[in-house]
């Protein structure tokens, strides 16, 4: 913990999307729900003293759009994220653990799961019911993104096994959930932490790409969403910035801000990076 | 080549593709009724209509047997699948799916291909320039901003490199390739310059969000090959620095990037899709939006079947060919 708080790049990421949660839920003090209702405001208007942030073609405030839209953005990576690590973690563990054919079956199903675009998916069935809710969306993607987690702690797990600290355990007569718990779950923490970022970023990734294709929810905004219409409304080709701008820079803000994090945890996973930054 | 190693590849492969049927097979029949039925249904009661549906509906029914039971069903539908017999478009009809596909390939294929080879030979090269003592500061510098970049998903690059090129400088076209006239016919010179002009901002963007990923990768790669112990041996013989670099430490390290470019490939794939989206690029991604807002679910189901196959077999090949670049893996896998 105390080298993550010394690292930049943990507290800048960190920092950001601590900024954009702040935004959010401080907007959610001023700012009215009822400005993510259509034909509120007038239309396409450019920011001014009412609508700082201007409106879109169908008169609702960008603002509002926007401070309502981020938590649910975030809400699909977290859902993601915290399904797949999980999933990862027990995955990798026993697998990289107890070995033999359980060890086979989980690196196959890994190795297909690795191979599978999620986005391809995702549409497969969205397609289909032609709109997937925040919940179905994360779900869909934390049954593919398992495999990356589970892919490193599998490996770690199975390096561990070969350290003195577990024949040690095992003589002291601890049982083999004791060791997974007490001795190799601790270690692991970082590699953990740096799937459970990955995948937060994988879900927010393919739920606004799902959305710009148009098979989002239709009724929660979401930053995918404020963008999916501009760029369906020609808000680029018109000069229409504060529009598509605002959804895409708070984007930007929080992906760049999940890979900061990422790159600490695995610095912190892998010292030996940091050898000739 | 162990063919155990072969063996497992091989079961791979076959798994992805038997996964990406049965969802396929699984989503439309988890609604109530016959699947065929309730995407007439649906789409009528979205107020359109389908010219031939009748003629459509008897083709189904007939190829996928639905009067059979289910698993006779599922069988005569994986059977289909496998010889890339993906139906009939419902927005096109008689054209099939894999006709629509054959006329994009050839434009998604070219610009995977392009920008995925210029990017790992880019990020190879980066990587290892991140790592060599001798190199410029501002190589270090644009690197940095490379792997900052790259932090961004690749249709928000896209719809930044629209607004940057397209509308505020107007050098490039934001799409509209697919326009008839817009790009001259024929193998020519012309032909080729228009093809490169509207595929420029695409490409642009699909390299711009792979290339720091997979540098910082080959950093790692470098960092660790660095502390080998035949580095030190290569010093001590009195090898010169660079031939070092280039031979002991680039030559090993370049080659987890192998392994690197097929876990990425979905990935890629997914992005450049998007990417199309975005530009209007006549690839998949453009048919594949086209179904989607026609609610051509077949030819969705097509598209997003074959992606998943391509990549597949993308990542198939690259794992067989790898080991005869890499002896290590075929130890090193478990």
């Amino acid at each position: 913990m105390a080298i993550l708080v010394r690292d930049w790049r943990f507290l800048l990421g960190t920092a950001l999307i601590a900024a954009l949660l702040l935004f959010s839920y401080g907007g959610m003090l001023v700012v009215p729900r009822s400005g993510i209702q259509v034909g509120q405001a007038p239309f396409n208007a450019p920011p001014s003293w009412d609508y700082p942030l201007g409106t879109d073609n169908i008169g609702r405030s960008v603002l509002a759009l926007m401070v309502y839209g981020i938590p649910p953005t975030l809400a699909v990576g977290l859902i993601a994220g915290g399904v797949s690590t999980i999933l990862g973690t027990v995955l990798g563990v026993t697998a990289g653990y107890f070995g033999g054919r359980w060890d086979a079956v989980v690196r196959t199903a890994a190795d297909v799961a690795l191979t599978i675009p999620t986005l391809a998916v995702l549409i497969a069935i969205a397609a289909y019911v032609r709109s997937v809710s925040i919940p179905m969306t994360a779900l869909i993607v934390a049954l593919l993104a398992w495999a990356g987690p589970t892919r490193t702690i599998r490996t770690q797990a199975l390096s561990m096994r070969e350290r003195q600290f577990i024949p040690l355990a095992r003589l002291t007569a601890a049982n083999h959930y004791e060791i997974i718990f007490i001795e190799i779950l601790p270690n692991l923490l970082p590699y953990i932490a740096a799937g459970f970022v990955g995948a937060v970023s994988g879900g927010i990734l393919a739920a606004v790409g799902i959305q710009l294709l148009g098979l989002g929810p239709l009724l929660v905004p979401n930053l995918g969403m404020i963008l999916q219409y501009a760029f369906n409304s020609g808000a680029l080709y018109q000069g229409m910035w504060w529009w598509w701008g605002p959804p895409a820079v708070a984007l930007i803000l929080l992906f760049f801000g999940l890979f900061l994090i990422s790159l600490a945890f695995d610095q912190l996973a892998n010292p030996r990076l940091k050898a000739s930054v | 080549m162990s063919l155990l190693y072969l063996r497992n590849r091989l079961l791979n492969l076959l798994l992805v593709i038997w996964i990406a049927a049965t969802i396929n097979f699984i989503t439309p029949r988890l609604a109530p009724g016959d699947p065929i039925n309730a995407i007439f249904a649906r789409l009528e009661s979205q107020g359109q209509v389908i010219a031939n549906s009748a003629q459509i509906i008897d083709l189904y029914r007939e190829r996928f047997g639905l009067d059979l039971p289910l698993w006779q069903q599922y069988l005569r539908y994986l059977g289909s699948v496998l010889t890339l017999d993906l139906g009939y478009s419902l927005s096109y009809f008689p054209a099939t799916v894999s006709e629509l596909v054959m006329r994009a390939l050839p434009w998604t294929v070219g610009l995977l291909l392009t920008t995925t080879l210029l990017s790992f030979v880019l990020a190879v090269l980066l990587g290892a320039l991140f790592v060599w003592r001798g190199t410029p500061r501002s190589v270090h510098l644009i690197g940095w901003v490379l792997v900052g970049i790259s932090a961004i998903p690749y249709y928000l690059l896209a719809i930044v490199l629209i607004f940057i090129f397209a509308f505020t400088l107007n050098i490039f076209p934001a799409g509209g390739v697919t326009r008839i006239g817009n790009v001259a016919s024929g193998l020519s010179w012309s032909s080729v310059w228009d093809t490169l002009y509207y595929s420029t901002l695409p490409a642009l963007s699909i390299l711009l969000a792979s290339i720091g990923g997979s540098a910082l990768g080959m950093r790692g790669m470098m960092v660790t090959v660095l502390g080998e112990d035949y580095l030190l041996l290569a010093e001590a013989k009195g090898l010169p620095e660079r031939w070092i670099f280039l031979r002991y430490a680039v030559r090993n390290a370049i080659l987890p990037q192998v392994t690197g470019l097929a876990i990425s490939l979905g990935h890629v794939v997914s992005g450049a899709i998007l990417v199309e989206v975005l530009f209007s690029y006549p690839g998949m991604g453009y048919i594949l939006i086209d179904a989607i807002r026609g609610a051509d679910y077949t030819t969705v189901q097509g598209i997003t079947f074959l992606l998943v196959v391509s990549v597949a077999v993308a990542v198939f090949i690259i794992d067989v060919i790898n080991p005869w670049l890499d002896p290590r893996i075929l130890y090193g896998k478990r």
